[in-house]
C-alpha cells in the first residue's frame, strides 16, 4: 500500500478499490489479462496487485513484441549482419536479447556493424550517409510501432534509396489474443485492452471479443488511476452480465484509430499467412510481411536467411510464463539462472516483459523484506 | 516498448510538411509527422511520439498528464533519452530550450 502516496489522487484512487470490492463477487475468481506490456509494468511498478482482493487475478498477455519473438528470427536477423558490407540496425530492446550464439550486442563486440536506432528514420539516414553499404533495420513491434516502419520504407521508395532494407518482425494483437482465447488452458473472464495500439487501430476489432467470445474488455490508459477504473469497468460489466468493448483512454484512443496510419500500413504490409510465436507456437495471420512492391526493400528477400526455429532453452519455461500458466517467480530459472542482468530469456531482458518486471518490483521487494526480516515471504 | 512521449512541437517547415521541431524536457529533435490524421498542426501543439513519429495530437493537460505517468513509471530518463537519439543525436540543434 506503500505507493498510494506516490499517487497524484489517492482519493480517486481509494474510490476505486473501494469500487472495485463493492462490485467483486467474493464466491468466485475474476482473471483479467492485460494484453499490453507496458501495462504489466505498471501493475508491478504501483504494487496494484496489494490494492486488489485476492480474487481477483491479473494473468500477463502476450503484449510485449520483444518477448514474443522467436530466437530463430534473432538468429536470422545476426546471419544478415555477418555479411560484411552490412550495417544492422535495432531498437535498444533487442540489443540484449540473446540468440543461439548471443545477443545482438555480443556480436558488436565480436566485431559485426551493430548499431542502436531509436527511430526507423535514423536507419534511413544511416543509409544515406553509407551509399556503400546496405543498411539493414530490424523491425520489431505491434501495431503501435509498424506504422512507423511503413512510412519509413514509402520514403526510402520514394527516394529512390535502394541500400536499405528493413527485416520485418512486426505482429498483430488481435490473432494473439484470439490464439489466447482458444487456448484450453487458458481462462479468462475479460481484458485490459492496450492503450498505444488502440490509438492506431481503434476499437473496432475488439467487437468480436464481446460479441463472440462474450468476454468484456476496455481499453486503458497506464496509470494506476486508469487501471483500476478499467478494473471497475470490467466487473460492472460482468455483475450486469453484459460484454462490450469500452474505451476508458478516451483521452488519447479514438475509436476509429489512427486512419493515416493505418492507411501506410496498408500500403506496405500484408498479412503472414503464418508466424512463430515465442511459447505460442505459430499463429495464423498474426504478423506482416512487407508487399511484392516493396521487395527490394525486404532484407528477407534480398538476403539468404537460414530460416530454423531455435527451441528455447529447455529449462526455461518462457512459453508457459508468456501464455499467463505460469507466474514468472514459478518457472525454474527466475532469478537463479535467469536475471535482468544475466537473461536466459527474452521476458527477462524488456521491462514490459513480466519476468523483469516481477523481478525488478516484486522479488527485489521480498528479498529486502527478507534480509530485514530474516523470513523470506 | 510502446510507451508515447509527449512532445511540444516549436517549430513547423512550410516546404516540408511531414517534418517538425518537437521539444520534450529541453531536448529539441525533428521528428516526422506523416502519420497524422489531418495536417493541421500549430506551434505550441502538443502530440504524443513513438519512435520518431508522431501518432496523435493531445491536449496540453493530458500531455502534462502523460509527462507525469512516465516520471511515476520510472521511464522518464528512457524517454529522454530515446529523443536525444533521434536524428543519431543530431548536431547543430541544441539541447537547451
Amino acid at each position: 500500500m506503500k505507493f498510494v502516496d506516490e499517487f497524484r489522487e489517492p482519493a480517486v484512487i481509494s474510490k476505486a478499490t473501494a469500487e472495485i470490492r463493492r462490485l467483486a463477487d467474493p464466491g468466485r475468481t475474476y482473471r483479467f489479462m492485460e494484453v499490453c506490456g507496458g501495462h504489466t509494468h505498471a501493475i508491478y511498478r504501483f504494487g496494484l496487485k496489494d490494492l486488489l482482493p485476492a480474487n481477483i487475478d491479473l494473468v500477463h498477455g502476450p503484449g510485449c513484441p520483444v518477448c514474443v519473438l522467436p530466437m530463430g528470427r534473432i538468429d536470422d536477423g545476426l546471419s544478415i549482419a555477418k555479411n560484411a558490407d552490412v550495417i544492422f540496425t535495432a531498437f535498444g530492446d533487442m540489443m540484449r536479447v540473446p540468440g543461439r550464439n548471443g545477443s545482438p550486442l555480443e556480436h558488436k563486440a565480436r566485431g559485426m556493424d551493430v548499431r542502436i536506432v531509436y527511430s526507423p528514420s535514423d536507419a534511413l539516414k544511416i543509409a544515406r550517409n553509407n551509399p556503400a553499404k546496405h543498411v539493414v533495420f530490424f523491425a520489431i513491434g505491434f501495431e503501435t510501432t509498424a506504422p512507423s516502419t511503413a512510412l519509413t520504407l514509402m520514403r526510402a521508395k520514394a527516394e529512390g534509396l535502394r541500400n536499405f532494407s528493413v527485416f520485418c518482425n512486426h505482429v498483430t494483437i488481435i490473432p494473439a489474443i484470439r490464439a489466447i482465447l482458444d487456448s484450453p488452458d487458458m481462462r479468462i473472464d475479460a481484458f485490459i485492452g492496450p492503450g498505444h495500439v488502440s490509438t492506431v487501430i481503434g476499437c473496432r476489432p475488439y467487437e468480436w471479443i464481446a460479441r463472440n467470445e462474450g468476454k468484456p474488455i476496455v481499453v486503458s490508459g497506464f496509470e494506476p488511476v486508469d487501471v483500476l477504473q478499467s478494473i471497475v469497468m470490467l466487473l460492472e460489466q460482468l455483475k450486469a452480465k453484459e460484454a462490450k468493448v469500452e474505451n476508458q483512454y478516451k483521452r488519447v484512443v479514438p475509436w476509429e484509430g489512427n486512419r493515416a496510419a493505418l492507411k501506410a500500413m496498408a500500403e506496405v504490409f500484408e498479412l503472414r499467412a503464418y508466424f512463430e510465436w515465442r511459447g505460442m507456437g505459430f499463429i495464423s495471420q498474426s504478423a506482416l510481411r512487407i508487399r511484392d512492391s516493396y521487395a527490394e526493400w525486404d532484407s528477407e528477400r534480398r538476403f539468404q536467411v537460414p530460416g530454423v526455429r531455435v527451441t528455447d532453452p529447455k529449462a526455461a519455461q518462457c512459453g508457459e510464463v508468456l501464455k499467463g500458466v505460469l507466474k514468472p517467480v514459478q518457472c525454474k530459472l527466475f532469478g537463479k539462472e535467469c536475471t535482468p542482468e544475466r537473461p536466459v530469456g527474452a521476458l527477462m531482458v524488456s521491462s514490459e516483459g513480466s519476468c523483469a518486471a516481477y523481478y525488478n518490483y516484486e522479488h527485489r521487494k521480498r528479498e529486502a523484506f527478507t534480509k530485514e526480516v530474516g523470513v523470506a515471504v | 516498448m510502446c510507451l508515447a512521449i509527449p512532445a511540444k512541437i516549436v517549430e513547423l517547415f512550410p516546404d516540408e510538411t511531414s517534418r517538425a521541431l518537437v521539444e520534450v524536457v529541453g531536448v529539441r529533435r525533428h521528428i516526422d509527422t506523416g502519420l497524422l490524421e489531418e495536417n493541421s498542426l500549430n506551434t505550441g501543439d502538443w502530440v504524443l511520439i513513438h519512435v520518431g513519429f508522431a501518432m496523435s495530437k493531445i491536449s496540453e493537460d493530458d500531455a502534462l498528464d502523460q509527462i507525469r505517468m512516465l516520471t511515476m513509471l520510472g521511464e522518464h530518463e528512457a524517454a529522454v533519452q530515446e529523443v536525444t537519439g533521434y536524428g543519431l543525436s543530431e548536431a547543430g540543434i541544441s539541447s537547451d530550450p
